[in-house]
């Protein structure tokens, strides 16, 4: 019991190297100014996106 | 939560979508940008956006790359994973509704899950990216010619805001109105095919799951091997014998409502949380 505790408590290191590095493309795509971009696109109504025009 | 990324009602009204800066947060499911509706960006029609631009954005000196887009999407990914698509996605919600109509049900081969790969790689980053026309521009061939979801959350309701819109749809529009009727159908009769075998955000999410951050454990030494989890999951997940399975949205069917024994627990970083006590079972013996 002690041992299957053991297991069940370890704490699993990977989930935070790859969200530390995906937040770092993130940054550097803020960086790079895609935010701007990307809400640019967004608030636009893509008819052809949608299959319309 | 799809309330939430669908928060803008005021489109009866301004007859189009909402414009507001909200829209520089990123949807974590399936929903259209396009949506009148959507208050957030649908991940995979930004990145087709970006892999589309590409050439004219390096050419203005701007290195647009997509990494806003794919770095929040590996965010999302790395903390929950799947579970954003038993949990947050609009598209999801709709297919597990229609599969509430009484019909005969049908079971989805396999195989057809690795359809959604080839759509991730080549209908939302190459396509866009190599093909393009004479200004350097490349389509969004994912929403453009397959997304259903778009058709539902955006097209028709942009037709009906918008009825002068009618002149303008041609055969592409009704090459998606046929998918999403065929989604339908499908929905009905098979559990979340849409999620199962088509969609790019599903696939993308599914690389993460050993790395995500949220997960379902299986504690074998509690299993009996009943098989109560392969009947309730939506996906068609044998949890006992693929717990790590691509598949797996984490909706917690298996862990609430079909294992009797504690064999399936969730977890944060690898630390139990809720649920039920993960102290060891004695399974019954004959």
């Amino acid at each position: 019991m002690k041992t299957e505790g053991k297991n069940l408590k370890r704490i699993r290191i990977a989930p935070f190297i790859t969200i530390l590095i995906f937040l770092g493309l993130g940054m550097v795509g803020i960086m790079a100014g895609e935010v701007r971009r990307v809400l640019e696109q967004a608030v636009q109504v893509c008819l052809s996106c949608i299959g319309i025009g | 939560m799809t309330l939430l990324v669908n928060g803008s009602w005021s489109f009866p009204y301004t007859r189009t979508i909402y414009q507001g800066p909200l829209k520089v947060v990123c949807s974590p499911g399936l929903n259209c940008y396009s949506c009148p509706a959507a208050t957030t960006y649908c991940p995979i029609g930004s990145i087709q956006q970006l892999m589309a631009g590409i050439r004219i954005a390096l050419e203005n000196g701007q290195n647009f790359f997509g990494l806003y887009v794919i770095g929040t999407m590996g965010v999302l990914g790395g903390v929950f994973g799947r579970l954003i698509c038993g949990w947050a996605c609009p598209f999801g919600l709709i297919q597990e509704l229609l599969h509430k109509i009484p019909s005969r049900k049908f079971r989805i081969p396999q195989k057809l899950n690795y359809i959604k790969y080839g759509l991730l790689l080549f209908f939302v980053f190459l396509l866009p990216l190599a093909v393009v026309d004479d200004f350097g521009y490349g389509q969004l061939w994912f929403c453009k010619y397959v997304c259903p979801a778009g058709t539902l959350e955006a097209g028709i309701p942009m037709l009906l805001l918008q009825p002068s819109l009618a002149q303008t749809i041609g055969i592409v529009f009704f090459n998606k109105l046929t998918i999403l009727i065929g989604f339908i159908i499908w929905s009905i009769l098979a559990s979340r095919p849409f999620c199962r075998t088509t969609c790019p955000l599903g696939a993308f999410y599914s690389f993460f799951k050993s790395l995500k951050l949220i997960k379902l454990r299986y504690i074998e030494e509690n299993c009996t091997h009943c098989e109560a989890c392969h009947t309730v999951c939506p996906m068609g997940v044998r949890f006992n014998e693929s717990p790590e399975d691509a598949e797996c949205i984490s909706c917690l069917k298996c862990m609430d409502k079909a294992c009797k024994f504690n064999a399936i627990t969730l977890e944060i970083a690898g630390l139990p949380i809720g649920g039920r006590s993960i102290t060891r079972v004695v399974a019954p013996t004959e």
